[in-house]
């Protein structure tokens, strides 16, 4: 019987849920760097679910609502980059060639460092879209002879690492300017980096959104160019 | 609910145009966009938005948790090169932070001047 309960959609969901609002509570109570709420919840998350048995399928199958609320989260940043409209007028150019020289060394400085560390061709592919949000990194990972499954995974580790330490590299290197700080972490970190944002404030959360969109494009356009390269 | 089924409605037509894309661009992120333009044109009024959108933009975070509980899955597929793989994405990262982050802030402020 208890067995039902856990293998149910309705417990993973809770689980989830309550997980993450504990680590949130617990990262307001301290403010500890290390305790952030994603990382906190993914790894007690890991934990559980290897202790209780649950393949990781059955858990992602029964979270399919919060992967849905994901989605919406992503449409609604359509209305916030709407509200900030005024932040953002007069900025255009400069995000564009920010934008786009990012892209270029995102995918260089990945190659080179990968490439140096022994990784071959098909691994280097994978890497490369690593700052871009999901099916456009795994169709240009595909087409430039990647593995998509490594790709996706290559996609979440730079979101969650940028997500968590983006404001603080921000800071240390002494990005203040809003616009600035949201550009980057939605170009380093898609919408990971941009749901971190968001918590930081509307425009950095605005500008974010516009970054993914923009990070995406230049990429799957300039990766052909630059294999020729690297 | 006006605000709930606009985005739905904006994401469904991303969703299509994004099948027609064959899948490149995302439909959320096409939907995005879609909204966007409709609020600009006037189409689509921004007050019955504000609640859902916040809702939803407020807890953004925790509708990751699923995605990187998937890095469990992944070990196996990045073991053989971990150091390589990992070292190379975390580097990276911050270059690209620490390039646009900085590019942005410089090239941006220099209108006031």
């Amino acid at each position: 019987m208890i067995d039902s309960i856990i293998h149910s959609e309705i417990f993973m969901l809770t689980l989830t849920i309550g997980i993450y609002l504990a680590a949130q509570y617990l990262y307001r109570r301290t403010h500890f760097a290390l305790f952030n709420p994603l990382l906190v919840s993914m790894a007690v998350l890991i934990a559980l679910l290897r202790a209780l048995g649950i393949e990781y399928e059955e858990y992602s199958s029964g979270n399919k609502i919060i992967n849905f609320m994901l989605g919406m989260s992503v449409v609604a940043l359509g209305y916030l980059l709407y509200e900030q409209i005024e932040n953002i007028r007069g900025h255009t150019l400069s995000i564009l060639t920010s934008v786009f020289v990012g892209s270029i060394v995102g995918v260089v400085s990945v190659a080179l460092i990968a490439r140096w560390l022994g990784a071959g061709d098909a691994l280097v592919a994978s890497l490369e879209p690593k700052s871009v949000t999901t099916p456009i990194a795994i169709s240009v990972s595909a087409s430039s002879g990647g593995i998509p499954a490594l790709t996706s995974v290559a996609v979440i580790v730079a979101g969650v690492f940028g997500g968590i330490v983006g404001p603080w590299i921000l800071r240390m290197v002494g990005v203040h300017d809003r616009v600035a700080q949201g550009l980057a972490m939605g170009a380093a970190s898609h919408a990971l980096g941009t749901a971190r944002a968001m918590e930081i404030g509307a425009i950095e959360g605005a500008i974010g959104g516009l970054a993914i969109g923009l990070m995406g494009v230049m990429t799957a356009l300039l990766i052909p160019i630059l294999d020729k390269w690297i | 609910m006006v605000g709930i089924f606009y985005l739905l409605l904006f994401y469904l037509l991303g969703n299509l145009v994004s099948v027609l894309m064959h899948g490149f661009v995302p439909g959320s992120v096409l939907g995005m966009l879609f909204l966007f333009v409709a609020l600009l044109s006037g189409a689509v009024k921004a007050d019955v938005l504000r609640k859902p959108s916040r809702f939803l933009l407020d807890n953004m975070m925790l509708f990751f948790v699923p995605v990187a509980v998937g890095l469990m899955a992944a070990y196996d597929l990045i073991r053989g090169h971990l150091v390589a793989i990992v070292v190379s994405l975390l580097l990276s990262t911050i270059v690209v932070l620490v390039v646009v982050g900085l590019m942005q802030q410089k090239l941006g402020n220099k209108r006031h001047d």
